[in-house]
């Protein structure tokens, strides 16, 4: 009876929290003059026409590709530089070592749109405006503190007896770190990940600051429905679905891991 | 935990040092820089030394926001944590339910920011939108660009719903980590799953719930594009928060100066929150220990 009342909790939340998401899905099958004529619940006319624009328009879905493109290199940075980091903090004392760490989280603090001159200039003086890495650059600003931090909270869950053992046992330092510490943490990876993909995919000031055609991201280019005779409704819910599908997928892939946590005695 | 003493540590962080030092100390200083000159234009500035701080702070508007924005975010945080707490606990362990939650969960938080404001300008909507129409219906005259109330509530909801699922995907990673030993052992003890919750879960959670209440401060103190376009910061100035008062008067007016000394005092003020909350929960977790 009580895990019964638990899901119905659990599941009354989960609808509450689809419902904006299904008037996205809603608007996203109906054209603009539809949604603008009447409440309906289920499109009455559903139609692919938004789809079908964003799919052939080069300028709408290269949006997508775009984005992809910087946040899967933004992860991939933030993710390898963050790892040894992470453990650093973990495990050991070093000069500086509480400064540095709460250094890292202030960088975070600062009213986003501080860094657009400033960056522009920098990323200006080497030559690298309009290009992936630079948006991939500019977003570690916040995605690298923020993956020591969760990294660092995972890995301090993991005995140090782990890392004494293997070492007593004639693992070198990148073996172990690969072969038994990076499978101990697997959850946090998997959440880390998620992250820094998620934070990097819905920032726009710093990616539409720097980019001007050849890397534009999408949510610049969703800007563009509002047209001089209005929003176009339709196109931009379209747009945003679209915009959730790789994110779910990153999540769907690595959900295995989230779940799975932690099994003590690998060693 | 005691920790080995070894500063060749120092080369595990080096990368990350690099890397953020490059993106964060060289506009720190422009904004210094300009926060002490009046700039008229290229070669056109005139040092006016603490001018900028002094009149900043004596702005009665930016009182106004910074009380609106501290009211909102201390709202949103004492409703979103537990909440995500919550949640983290209902959800199942494993099985395809688990990971059917994880992707729902997921999904708010990956549509771009201006697009959320966009969605819940038609949501809520009386005539076309599905939260408007619902409410309306339900007897409750409810108009967010009309009533300051009902423009709060907008917001907070916009906000819970945005961000619950951040909280509760922490919260969820930090319980599945807790190795199943623990749950054995309060079981043999016959602990009651309050008791289970207050001295495992909690404190094992301690990790990831500092870094969500820290994320969530930082980021709800920073709120810009959802409520600017949800409200534009109205009706008058009733949801004018901080960062949209910054924007009015870096891009409105375009006061440079004004403008970096006033994001220095945001960058401080939200530092300052930070670093007690931090220390506090830092605090807790070792009185846990003892």
């Amino acid at each position: 009876m009580r895990l019964k009342k638990r899901h119905l909790g659990l599941i009354a939340y989960l609808i509450i929290l689809f419902l904006p998401i299904y008037w996205m899905l809603n608007m996203s099958f109906r054209t603009n003059a539809d949604i603008m004529r009447s409440f309906s619940l289920i499109p009455t006319h559903p139609t692919l026409i938004n789809y079908m624009k964003i799919f052939t328009d080069p300028s709408w879905y290269s949006g997508y590709i775009n984005s992809i493109i910087y946040v899967t290199i933004n992860t991939v940075i933030s993710l390898t530089t963050a790892l040894p980091a992470a453990y650093a903090f973990s495990r050991y004392q070093f000069i500086g070592d509480k400064h540095i760490f709460f250094w890292l989280l202030t960088n975070r603090m600062a009213p986003p749109a501080v860094f657009l001159l400033p960056f522009f200039q920098l990323y200006s003086t080497f030559n690298l405006i309009d290009t992936h890495i630079a948006v991939a650059l500019s977003h570690c600003l916040f995605n690298v503190p923020l993956a020591v931090w969760i990294l660092e909270g995972f890995m301090s869950g993991v005995p140090k007896e782990i890392d004494e053992t293997a070492f007593i046992d004639g693992y070198s330092f990148p073996r172990f770190f690969i072969r038994v510490f990076i499978p101990l943490i697997r959850a946090g990876i998997g959440v880390t990940a998620f992250f820094c993909f998620m934070f990097s995919w819905v920032e726009l000031l710093l990616a539409r600051t720097l980019t001007t055609t050849a890397a534009k991201p999408i949510a610049a280019t969703m800007t563009r429905t509002v047209s001089a005779t209005g929003l176009d409704w339709g196109l931009l819910a379209a747009a945003g679905i679209l915009t959730i599908v790789p994110g779910a997928l990153v999540i769907w892939f690595v959900r295995n891991h989230l779940a799975k946590g932690f099994a003590l005695g690998r060693v | 935990m005691n920790k080995w003493r070894d500063n060749k540590a120092w080369f595990l962080v080096l990368p990350v040092f690099v890397i953020v030092a490059f993106s964060a100390i060289i506009p720190l200083m422009t904004v210094v820089n300009y926060s002490v000159q009046d700039i008229f234009g290229p070669g056109q500035r005139y040092f006016v030394g603490v001018e900028w701080f002094r009149d900043v702070l004596l702005d009665e508007r930016l009182h106004d926001a910074l009380f609106k924005q501290l009211a909102f975010s201390f709202m949103v945080l004492l409703t979103e944590i537990p909440l995500g707490i919550a949640i983290a606990l209902m959800m199942p362990k494993k099985g395809w339910t688990a990971s059917a939650c994880l992707v729902i969960l997921a999904l708010p938080l990956l549509i771009p920011w201006n697009v959320i404001g966009t969605i819940w300008i038609i949501f809520t909507r009386p005539d076309i939108g599905l939260f408007g129409a619902i409410v309306n219906n339900a007897g409750i005259a409810f108009d967010h660009t009309a009533s300051p109330v009902d423009a709060w509530i907008t917001l907070m909801l916009m906000e819970i719903w945005h961000w619950t699922p951040l909280v509760a995907l922490l919260a969820y990673a930090g319980l599945r980590a807790i190795p199943e030993a623990y749950y054995q052992a309060a079981k043999i003890d016959g602990a009651s799953s309050w008791a289970v919750f207050r001295y495992i879960q909690l404190p094992k959670m301690r990790g990831v719930l500092t870094i969500a209440l820290l994320l969530r401060f930082m980021d709800s103190f920073l709120i810009y594009a959802e409520p600017f376009v949800l409200t534009g910061g109205g009706p008058g100035n009733t949801t004018t928060f901080l960062s949209i008062y910054l924007v009015k008067i870096a891009v409105g007016q375009f006061d440079l100066g004004p403008a970096a000394a006033f994001s220095l005092i945001y960058f401080l003020i939200i530092l300052l929150f930070c670093w007690l909350f931090y220390q506090a929960l830092q605090a807790v977790g070792t009185g846990d220990k003892a």
